[in-house]
């Protein structure tokens, strides 16, 4: 199996390495949730700001590889403005991608700029890299307060 | 035999030296005069060396992490299980006192290769871990005491942290840390300075996995022994790079582990001052340790039984016993000359590398190679590398310290054997330059 480098590192995730998208904190009342992956020692923190169902805002910091700190950027832009559904749904697609799950074209189609991590699949040690984000997120999600009822 | 000038000159004559005789399927041989080393046919004696990486010839630079294995292991391991395979220690049968000598020969060699006074005094464990483990929790166990202080580098693996912190738990000790400098070598002022009535156990790392440095081992102890107190030489590195002599290095006890010397995994060995082994209680209970065994009270083998509890890696022994063998044929004076020609060529090219940071840059230093590159994260490196075939290791090498000590999260870690060449040098060096244009 011959793999290719250009695949794993296409110019979209090189460029959302060197200038990470949100790459920043939010403010209370954001909640965040730190990952770490310890085999390497990647750390980064998510925040999320959700209104209602939806995720306003989310940001993140830390420091990983080029795989995970693209990974992490991409899916800041990817779920804003999503509801919390279709936020962890995604988050189990964009899982399926990079281990080489996701099958349709038109499944693939729908994860848009994400399929940037598909080479991923072919790396079975960096999968982690690529999802650490994502885990982190859903941790973020899950603690995020209840949405503040406004009846 | 100039070059057996190594561990093997150094060969204590006395009771059971036939034995390793009997039991050897190759006599160490001497590769070369004085001090060159044939690498292409050391490399003829690793197949896997042979290996194409997308068809690429495979550059294996994460010698730190495990050796690569010599025909003599793979089929001495083999023939083994193949014509000699029993339990040891147990059956009055053929194949059990076969297999028995066998084994035993092997601690021999091992005392041999330690240049250690008593073959008794070589315990076999799963590795360096485990030896370090057996130490912490028989030893430290049983004598620590609340306040009393275990002074370990800053540059240890986590498996020279984490038992002593364990055993500080259970026993009110503390844990320090013996400050080292920004070149990568202990602190020996801060050193002096920390040892005192209350020091009862010093961990030091010989060869540094991480850094390269290779630690002023006998005289870090031969201060301790001033302050009191007893060491333990983590001897993980040194062991496949050079001589070892624990006589001469005055430690307590010396720890490595068989697949970094070129042995299999799953075997290594402690070596402990038997008057210590012999005071401390064991560590694991079960078959072959015991004296006698009743349900009013159990009396224990003497050493070195007393601490192998259970089957052994019998086979695994067998394996280390021939690569011991095969190293000291290969000898340590051409081993050492020729890791210290990689490692300069390495240093001075790699650094040459733009955005190139060295991290470990002591006066004394093994095969070791551990470098950020400005840009690149250590692990797109790796991916980068492994495209030409290179195989390094990426990450905090389980020495999270010292990351922290430099300022680092992780590095890039080219480690060198003795059969690595030049060219592989200059093939890592292009891919370094090449990862740079891919994240320029
Ligand atoms: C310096 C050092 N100490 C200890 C160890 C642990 O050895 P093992 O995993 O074989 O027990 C290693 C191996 O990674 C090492 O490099």
């Amino acid at each position: 199996m011959s793999r290719d480098l250009d695949e794993l590192y296409q110019s979209v995730i090189l460029d959302h390495n060197k200038t990470p998208r949100n790459f920043h904190e939010l403010p209370p009342p954001a909640s965040h949730a730190d990952g770490h992956n310890p085999l390497c020692g990647d750390r980064l923190t998510v925040w999320v700001d959700v209104e209602g169902d939806t995720v306003k805002d989310v940001a993140f910091l830390g420091n990983g590889c080029a795989i995970s700190k693209a990974s992490a950027s991409l899916m800041t832009a990817a779920v804003k403005g999503k509801s919390r559904a279709d936020a962890m749904a995604l988050a189990d697609e964009f899982q399926k991608l990079v281990t080489g799950r996701l099958e349709g074209a038109a499944e693939r189609k729908a994860l848009g700029k994400l399929q940037a991590l598909a080479g991923v699949s072919e790396y079975p040690v960096r999968v982690k890299c690529a999802s650490l984000a994502w885990h982190t997120l859903k941790a973020a999600l899950a603690g995020a307060g209840e949405p503040i009822s406004t009846e | 035999m100039a070059d057996e000038g190594g561990a093997a000159g150094k060969r204590v004559s006395g009771e059971g030296n036939e034995l390793i005789v009997s039991t050897s399927t190759t006599s160490p041989r001497p590769r070369v005069p004085a001090v060159g080393l044939d690498v292409s046919s050391i490399r003829a004696d690793f197949p896997i060396l042979g290996t194409r990486v997308d068809g690429k010839p495979l550059v294996y630079f994460d010698n730190a992490a495990t050796a690569q294995k010599p025909l003599v292991v793979i089929e001495a391991v083999r023939r083994f299980l193949a014509e000699e395979n029993a339990n040891i220690h147990r059956g009055v049968h053929y194949l059990s006192e076969r297999a028995t000598l066998a084994f035993d020969a092997v601690r021999d060699e091992v005392r041999d290769f330690l240049n250690a006074p008593d073959s008794r005094e070589v315990i076999f464990v799963r590795g360096t871990t485990e030896a370090i483990n057996l130490v912490a929790q028989s030893y430290g166990r049983t004598t620590l005491r609340p306040g009393d202080e275990i002074l370990l580098t800053t540059m240890e693996h986590h498996s020279n942290i984490v038992p002593w912190q364990l055993v500080a738990g259970q026993t009110g000790a503390v844990v320090r840390a013996i400050p080292i400098t920004d070149a990568g070598e202990v602190d020996l002022e801060a050193y002096r300075r920390m040892l005192g009535p209350k020091t009862r156990i010093v961990g030091v790392v010989h060869i540094s996995n991480a850094l390269g440095t290779i630690n002023p081992v006998a005289e870090m102890t031969r201060l301790a022994h001033e302050a009191g107190a007893v060491v333990l030489v983590d001897g993980a590195q040194a062991a496949p790079h050079t001589p070892v002599d624990v006589q001469a290095l005055g430690c307590d006890f010396y720890a490595f582990s068989g697949h970094k010397v070129f042995g299999p995994t799953g075997v290594g060995v402690l070596w402990g001052r038997a008057s210590l082994l012999e005071a401390m209680p064991p560590w694991q209970g079960g078959g072959d340790m015991i004296h006698t065994v009743s349900f009013t009270g159990t009396t224990f083998a003497p050493l070195p039984a007393k601490f192998e509890a259970g089957t052994p890696a019998i086979a695994e022994v067998i394996g280390l016993g021939a690569a011991l063998r095969y190293v000291r044929g290969v000898g340590f004076d051409a081993i050492g000359a020729w890791e210290r020609t990689l490692l300069a060529r390495a240093t001075e090219q790699v650094s040459a590398v733009p955005g190139v940071r060295l991290v470990g840059t002591a006066r004394e230093k093994a095969g070791v190679l551990s470098f950020t590159l400005e840009g690149v994260h250590p692990h797109d490196l790796g991916t980068i590398l492994d495209a030409d075939g290179v195989a390094i290791r990426a990450g905090h090498h389980c020495a999270q310290p010292v990351m922290e000590r430099f300022g680092v999260h992780a590095t890039a870690r080219a480690s060198f054997a003795f059969y690595n060449t030049l060219d592989e040098i200059d093939v890592l060096v292009r891919g370094l330059h090449r990862a740079r244009e891919v994240f320029a």
